[in-house]
């Protein structure tokens, strides 16, 4: 029962970092920029398809990997150059039917180049097996420690680029006040793109690393889209930090209240239902939770904004 | 950035579009023959797509009056759309399938719904507003599917329409002549409403909420009942649309549906009266022209989408408005000072 717990709770770990890793982008983007893009979840969805197609051709995950890091990144950048740039001037509304259109063509033209039929990355070799965490009782996937340890990895590196650098500086300066920063001399617009292409170039490691758990599907990305807003309106938009501590919030209560409400319906109700009721209850948790955030502390648990 | 969300410049005029009589009485002749131009020239399939239409020119225009008149971007309104098809079907399951209960029940519980989540997101606005719609919404879908009563991924089916004494609905032309006068009762109290005092403060407080606050307006309490309106109209539509396709399924719920109203919505216009209505003809006909050609519609959307957002932001019904300003650029500053004037005066 505690190693039940123990591995959930590792399971809400790997997913509430790889939620970070979307959540950091998306956040970035909307708080320097101010722009709601829908679509980041097509920037997961397109990522993963290229590490699969990469992949597939190469036979070999991890230069697959960055091939597709690489790849989604200048796919990102191109699309700030093009689209966001002038969207960047418009009313939300404009953004949110002009990234809802971009979801439109991504899925549409993801299904025509690889077919509706799903896509499967396959593990690498060496991260396959189980690893033993507590003799002959607790046995958790490598290749799942391998997103968790990647996941906390980036975090960090994220910490130091936004934190410790000039880069992060400009960033930060761009969040708390863009016009400003300007006039003080930052050059905004080729920060904007990096910001830009950094978000893409976490969605497609997101993407790609969690292609061998998922199968790579159109529509991939706004089944995550969702959680990931909710987590960037519970840690505050623009805060990294908040992204951070939101994505494991959003990932634990997903994945433990899932298995928690499941276990505690079974009580009071038949197993069934249980185990239907409890896993959106905890989905229907997350949406609550923030709800209460903006209802009760509208700018967020960690706002980026003094 | 929030005071000019709804993308309209200083110099529209509040308000816009509303229809004179003439116009609303040639476009319910126009829709009161259609079928029998349809059945007459042997196309009744497209009676089917007529009722479709006026179904979703109802949610859409529901919307509108939000988004459109309010300012309220709302991206949960297939919350509503659904509630009223679950009542629909929920009342159906008791055996209660009597129009004049359904209906009405379904308008209720959207309205109720939209009641409760208005009242918790209008306390936030411009991107926050957005977000705790989908969140609600999202609330919904995940009950719809998960809830046995609710009938799960499958949703649940009608076994029969609603029943109209006198009349029998099973038959498309008859359906479509219900959903025709139901629509029409609809949109006169939607007329009615953006006509009034009620409509003209509404689009003064999307121009201006604060100055509307600082007059004295309870600006909470009236961009609440315009939401709770607007929710219990889709509710309607969502009820009528039950019936159409004999049950409701989650993905009604889905924020998907509530991107394509926003998307039927700005097609047409938002803030112009026929605005929901153009933009729901425009979208379905335009779906089923090109699906019959390609299956790759939403590719086609897509780029629709963009193109409306970077080149005609204010949709199909201000083309009047542009053109007549275009007309009047040769008459020179005379005018325009007199349509300042007249905007002072109000």
């Amino acid at each position: 029962m505690l190693y039940l717990i123990v591995e959930q709770a590792l399971n809400g770990l790997q997913y509430g970092l790889m939620l970070f890793l979307l959540a950091a982008g998306l956040t970035l983007v909307f708080g320097i920029m101010d722009l709601i893009n829908l679509a980041h979840g097509s920037l997961y969805m397109i990522g993963a398809f290229l590490a699969a197609a990469f992949y597939q051709a190469l036979q070999s995950f991890f230069p697959a990997l960055v091939l597709a890091i690489v790849a989604t990144a200048l796919i990102g950048a191109i699309l700030e150059r093009v689209l966001y740039r002038r969207l960047q001037a418009m009313s939300h509304l404009s953004q949110v039917l002009a990234t809802f259109a971009l979801i439109l063509i991504a899925n549409e033209t993801i299904k025509i180049i690889f077919g509706a039929q799903p896509l499967m990355i396959g593990m690498p070799e060496s991260l396959s097996g189980p690893v033993e965490l507590v003799t002959d009782e607790l046995y958790y996937p490598a290749y799942r420690l391998l997103i968790i340890g990647v996941g906390f990895a980036v975090a960090l590196g994220l910490y130091l680029l936004v934190n410790r650098t000039r880069i992060g500086m400009w960033m930060r300066a761009g969040a708390s006040n863009p016009q400003m920063a300007a006039v003080m001399g930052v050059r905004i617009e080729p920060l904007f793109t990096f910001v830009f292409a950094l978000g893409a170039a976490l969605c497609a490691l997101a993407g790609a690393l969690l292609g061998p758990l998922l199968a790579v599907s159109v529509g991939m990305g706004e089944s995550i889209l969702i959680p990931a807003f909710e987590v960037i309106v519970i840690g505050g938009i623009g805060s990294m930090r908040g992204a951070l501590v939101g994505a494991l919030l959003v990932g634990m209560i997903d994945t433990v209240g899932r298995v928690l409400l499941t276990l505690g319906l079974k009580l009071v109700a038949d197993s069934a239902t249980a185990a239907t009721l409890g896993p959106t209850l905890a989905s229907m948790l997350v949406s609550l939770l923030m709800v209460c955030v903006l209802f009760f502390r509208p700018q967020g648990l960690f706002p980026a904004r003094g | 950035m929030s005071a000019t969300a709804s993308g309209h410049s200083a110099e529209t005029p509040l308000v816009v579009g509303l229809p004179g009589p003439w116009s609303a009485i040639a476009v319910a002749v126009l829709l009161a023959v259609y079928p029998l131009i349809m059945s007459s020239i042997g196309e009744d399939f497209y009676i089917g797509v007529g009722s479709r239409v006026l179904i979703l020119a109802l949610a859409a225009s529901a919307l509108n009056l939000a988004l459109g008149y309010g300012g309220m971007i709302s991206l949960g309104h297939a919350a509503f759309l659904g509630t009223g098809g679950y009542a629909v079907a929920l009342l159906a399951k008791q055996d209660v399938v009597a129009a004049w209960i359904a209906l009405p029940v379904a308008a209720g519980a959207a309205a109720l719904a939209a009641l409760l989540i208005g009242a918790v997101s209008l306390r936030t606005r411009g991107v926050y507003f957005i977000m705790i719609t989908l969140a609600f919404a999202q609330l919904f879908y995940y009950l719809a599917v998960s809830l046995p009563e609710f009938g799960g991924d499958d949703g649940l089916a009608l076994a029969a329409r609603s029943v109209v004494p006198g009349l029998a609905l099973e038959g498309d032309l008859a359906f479509y002549y219900f959903v025709l006068f139901t629509t029409g009762l609809a949109f006169a109290l939607l007329y009615r409403l953006v006509a009034s005092r009620f409509g003209r403060a509404l689009i003064a407080i999307r121009e201006n909420e604060r100055r509307m606050a600082a007059i004295g307006y309870p600006v909470y309490r009236l961009k609440l009942l315009a939401f709770t309106l607007s929710g219990g109209l889709a509710g309607l539509a969502g009820g009528l649309l039950a019936n159409l396709s004999l049950g409701v399924t989650p993905h009604t719920l889905t924020w998907h549906q509530s991107g394509i109203l926003i998307v039927m919505v700005i097609i047409g216009g938002a803030g112009y009266f026929w605005g929901g209505v153009m933009g729901a003809a425009i979208f379905l006909l335009l779906e089923e022209a090109i699906s019959t050609h390609t299956e790759h519609w939403n590719l086609v959307l897509g780029g629709l989408l963009l193109f409306i957002v970077l080149v005609a932001p204010d949709g199909v019904m201000s083309a009047r408005e542009r053109i007549r300003k275009r007309l009047q650029r040769g008459k020179g500053a005379r005018t325009e000072s007199a349509q300042a004037r007249e905007e002072k005066a109000r």
